[in-house]
Parts: structure tokens; C-alpha cells; sequence
């Protein structure tokens, strides 16, 4: 099985959120911003790593567009054991997120690849689509949001969650799937992986990805919310809830 | 210029969340043209006349009996390409999410995801999206030809402006595509799931164990049907609750009418899936609980006490 995992750099989900001078981007440098690798990522990694292992052949390759410093994140995830690692280097990842697929599939064509696999959605920036916009641009199928997966040979059978059940799709191979949680348990590097990752090849490609149609005007904080209040204690204050409910917020 | 509106249908059935799509397509002004694939006749379509379609045209194909990722997208975009739309607006619903990329993809441009607010510019479409976890709104120029946007549910309220909604059918032939859709395992029946549900009451460690949820899903049931439960990361992690249920960053985004926080304590990832709620209530026997900074309305106290009070109360309203 020769599978490659498209990863993204991502602030951590806990990090305050602060804005730049410019009024359109975060502010790393100022605002101590830890980052991580996306969360959605780490399911693809995994699930990656035990295709293979149950393959017990192949090659897992983690592929990141992204700044100097995502050689960490593909660190990480040479440390949970992948491979090899492949960073596309930009100081600035492009707005327009079928700019940034292009630039991966570029990358991924001239390899034949049993599997491509990404997270589902990024948790910095919602988008939502590059693997859908990578499988288009490289003519595979693709299945996203994948909770469950089993393959037996080229073919695969994948569920995903919708409102109210959940699909059951098929699917030949090689295909493009983004991972969704409940996929799998995603492992902790183990400090023998950590130092084996030091090791593993990673090889760095300097890109230049278009501008793109989307241009960002503003990233602003979100409204605060009204001040709400403490109703009271206990269920004596349940009677003045559902007045406010009904009366003031109109919801009942 | 005309805007296409692309609706949804399950089982032959107009989905809801269609007449959200109509809606936001028409504050574009220039017209709606609503689209729809169907394997017949789709009940309900008619319905996309009275939020503001001037024209309702129904893809048919017999591949289309369930959602058939790569023959809709292929219908789509051979539509799109025909009528030159300066804008195609989905819902970004489990299948919008999926059928939206792979239209935009074919046409060359990218989706702006998840939206919560648009208008038009110009030449184009400024839309507004939560980023980082919903701690920033990111305000983003929309250029490209077309620009294809996908709505986060619940958010843009139907609005009756009713027009011609001129019903046209068209058979399409595509390629039934590779990625098949097999069969929908469905929820049990009578439960509403969370994405959908205009009240959710959500429940987290403060429930102290899974057999205690049932003091919810009876408040649920008081709101007579149109509620849901909903779980916090924690109840999903340690299997109280299904990951469907799941409200917050590695769970579903809503924004119901009402949304309860029952035993939540209110983390940033939580909150990630649920501030963009109408009305917010939380129910916390710890009053520092960061729940609390983002509600509306809170009450101190044991929930075992105050959530089988409130039920009480709501059964009163719903006799």
C-alpha cells in the first residue's frame, strides 16, 4: 500500500485568538500561537499507518503546504510513523483553498498512490474541500468524512454521517478519502518514534501558489454576545427562566 | 444576473434546509434559479417558488434515487456552465459539504465554506465565515466566476417572497460515477438529529453517568418533536453518547433557536460548534463554569433539581 496524508500546521484550538496589524490575519508572532497538527489530520495519519501495518508492505508519505516551521508538524507525524515527509514551502498559504489544491496535486501525480487521505476540514479555516478539490483535479474518486472504512483488495467500503443515519458508500481504490473522528484512535508518538522521526527523510520544496479569487477584507473578532445573566439558583429559578424565554427572548 | 440555488431532496422529498438556500440566493437580488437532481418528481420543490425561485427545474435521472456524489456534481456543473450564473449557493449540509467542492472543482473555482452572512459587490460577493473555532469572522471577497458559496444550516431563517416558480424537468445524462452510495443505515426513528433541530438541550460530565441523558431526552420530548440531545466532546470520548450527538469542534455546528447546556462546562472547542445559537441556556451547578460567560440565561444549581422543573414547565406551554 503506497498511501500519501495531505497535513496542515493549524493553531491549536485553545490559543487566544489575536489579530494583526494588517486586521486580515492572526497574529503569530505576537500572540504566542501554539501549533499543532489539525486534529482531523492525525485520524488520516492513522488510519494510514494501519493500512499498512495490516498491508504489512508499503510506504506512508505525509505531504504539507506550509511555512519553514510545519517541518515540525510533519515531524509529528514521522514520530506516530510515517515514512517520509514532503514540505511544499510557503511563507503563506493562499486564501483561495483551490489554490492550495493545486499546488498538492501537482505534488501527488507523479506518484501512483493506492490512497490519498486528508482530514475532513482544517480547525483554523473551515474550508472544508481540498481533498474533495484535489480528487477533481487528479480524476479519482473520493468519499469525505469517512467514520468507518474497510478494503479488500481495489475496493472499499466507507460510512459517513448525515443528518439522521449514516451512508454506506462504495468505492474503488485508488481513491481520495478525507477522515472524519470516529475513524480511529489516533496513536501518541512514542519517544522511540520521536527520535526515529529526527531521521526519516524529509525533503523540502519551496512553492509558489497562485493569489486566487477569494481575497480575505477583514478577520475581525465575533460580536460578543449580550451580556447574559444568571437567572437564579436552583429550580425555584426555572419559573423566571421560562417567563424571560417566552417574553423576552421568544424562543418558547 | 441569476443566481443558482441548489436545493436538496431525500427519498423524493424537498429537504428544509432548501428553503435556506432560496432565501440567501435571492438577498443577491438578479433572480433565482433553483436546481434540484431527483430520480422523478421531487415533493415540495414547488415550495422553492414561495422563498423566491423565479424558476424551479428539476435533474432527472435514475441515478439520482440517492445522493450520487459524481452525477449530481457532473449535472451541476454542466448546468452552471449552461446558464453562466454569476453565483451557485449550497447548503452546507452532510451532502453539501460533499457535492459542493466537487461542482466547484469542475468549474475551476473554489468554495467559499460555511458562511453566515453574504451580500453582493459589485462584480462579486462578500461573505462572511467563523474561523478558528469561531473565535474570528473572516470577511472574504468572492471573485471568482462563478462564486460558489455553501450556507452553515440554520442560520440564513426562511423568508416568504413569493415568485413564478416556474417548474421545469430536465432528463441529464451522466455517467452513474464511481463512489456509490449503497444504503442509508437511518437513525432509530422519532429521533431529530442535532444538525436539524430548532432546540437542542446537550448534555456533558455533569451528567455523571449515560443512564442519567434520559432526564433530557424527556425535555427534549416536552418541546413535542422538534428537539434533539445533543453531547459534548467529553460524554463522546468516554462512549456515553454517539459521535452524531456530538456538538463542538470534532462534532456537528449548530445554531437552533434554542440550545440548553446542561452539566457543560463551556471549553473553547464546545463552543465552537454551538455560539452561533439564537438563545443560549445554561444549566451549571458551578457558577465560575465559562458556560456561563457565553449564555444568555443561566441557572445556579443541581441539574437534577432544575431540568425535570423545566420539563414540567415546557409540558405546560406544549399541554
Amino acid at each position: 500500500m503506497k498511501i500519501a496524508v495531505c497535513i496542515k500546521r493549524v493553531p491549536d484550538s485553545e490559543t487566544r485568538v489575536k489579530i494583526a496589524a494588517d486586521g486580515k490575519s492572526l497574529d503569530e508572532a505576537g500572540g504566542g500561537v501554539k501549533f499543532v497538527l489539525n486534529p482531523y489530520d492525525e485520524f488520516a495519519v492513522e488510519e494510514a499507518l494501519r493500512r499498512k501495518e495490516k498491508a504489512g508492505t508499503g510506504e506512508v508519505a505525509v505531504i504539507c503546504l506550509g511555512p519553514a516551521a510545519a517541518q515540525e508538524t510533519i515531524r509529528t507525524a514521522l514520530a506516530m510513523g510515517a515514512d517520509r515527509g514532503v514540505l511544499l514551502q510557503t511563507d503563506k498559504i493562499p486564501a483561495d483553498p483551490f489554490e492550495t489544491a493545486k499546488v498538492i496535486a501537482a505534488e501527488l501525480k507523479s506518484t501512483a498512490w493506492d490512497l490519498i487521505l486528508f482530514g475532513r476540514m482544517a480547525i483554523d479555516d473551515y474550508n472544508t474541500q481540498v481533498g474533495s478539490l484535489v480528487a477533481e483535479l487528479l480524476g479519482l474518486p473520493c468519499v469525505t468524512a469517512v467514520s468507518h472504512l474497510d478494503i479488500e483488495g481495489t475496493k472499499g467500503v466507507a460510512e459517513r454521517e448525515i443528518e439522521g443515519g449514516i451512508e454506506v458508500v462504495d468505492f474503488p481504490l485508488p481513491a481520495v478519502l478525507t477522515a472524519d473522528k470516529g475513524l480511529n484512535e489516533p496513536r501518541y508518538p512514542a519517544l522511540k518514534g520521536i527520535m526515529a522521526a529526527k531521521k526519516k527523510p524529509l525533503e523540502v520544496k519551496p512553492v509558489q501558489p497562485g493569489a486566487g479569487a477569494l481575497e480575505v477584507v477583514a478577520l475581525t473578532p465575533p460580536p460578543d454576545r449580550k451580556a447574559g445573566k444568571i437567572v437564579g439558583e436552583g429550580p425555584g429559578a426555572v419559573g423566571e427562566l421560562v417567563r424571560l424565554l417566552r417574553e423576552e427572548a421568544k424562543v418558547l | 444576473m441569476t443566481t443558482l440555488a441548489v436545493l436538496e431532496q431525500r427519498d423524493g422529498v424537498l429537504r428544509k434546509i432548501s428553503h435556506e438556500v432560496v432565501t440567501a440566493a435571492q438577498r443577491l437580488g438578479g433572480g433565482v434559479e433553483a436546481v434540484v437532481c431527483a430520480a422523478g418528481a421531487v415533493q415540495g420543490a414547488d415550495q422553492a417558488g414561495k422563498y423566491g425561485a423565479d424558476k424551479i427545474v428539476t435533474l432527472t435521472n435514475p441515478a439520482f434515487a440517492k445522493y450520487a456524489p459524481e452525477a449530481c456534481a457532473q449535472a451541476l456543473a454542466d448546468r452552471a456552465k449552461q446558464g453562466g450564473y454569476r453565483t451557485i449557493v449550497f447548503a452546507a449540509s452532510a451532502t453539501g459539504k460533499d457535492l459542493a467542492p466537487r461542482v466547484a472543482a469542475k468549474l475551476g473555482v473554489a468554495v467559499a465554506a460555511d458562511i453566515t452572512d453574504l451580500a453582493a459587490d459589485g462584480g462579486g460577493v462578500v461573505v462572511t465565515r467563523p474561523v478558528y473555532a469561531g473565535k474570528a469572522l473572516l470577511k472574504v471577497k468572492v471573485a471568482s466566476q462563478p462564486a460558489v458559496l455553501s450556507l452553515r444550516p440554520n442560520v440564513f431563517t426562511p423568508v416568504e417572497r413569493p415568485k413564478a416558480g416556474a417548474a421545469e424537468t430536465v432528463a441529464v445524462t451522466v455517467p452513474a460515477g464511481r463512489v456509490v452510495v449503497r444504503e442509508i443505515k437511518a437513525a432509530p426513528a422519532g429521533t431529530l438529529d442535532v444538525a436539524e433541530a430548532q432546540v437542542i438541550i446537550s448534555g456533558g460530565r455533569g451528567l455523571k453517568e449515560p443512564a442519567n441523558f434520559k432526564v433530557l431526552e424527556e425535555l427534549a420530548r416536552a418541546f413535542g418533536g422538534q428537539a434533539a440531545v445533543g453531547a459534548s466532546r467529553a460524554v463522546v470520548d468516554a462512549g456515553w453518547r454517539a459521535h452524531a450527538d456530538q456538538v463542538g469542534q470534532t462534532g456537528k455546528t449548530v445554531s437552533p433557536s434554542l440550545y440548553i447546556a446542561v452539566g457543560i462546562s463551556g471549553a473553547i472547542q464546545h463552543l465552537a460548534g454551538m455560539r452561533t445559537s439564537k438563545v443560549i441556556v445554561a444549566i451549571n451547578k458551578d457558577k465560575d463554569a465559562p458556560i456561563f460567560k457565553v449564555a444568555d440565561y443561566g441557572v445556579v444549581g443541581d441539574l437534577f433539581e432544575i431540568v425535570p422543573k423545566l420539563t414540567e414547565e415546557i409540558r405546560k406551554l406544549h399541554g
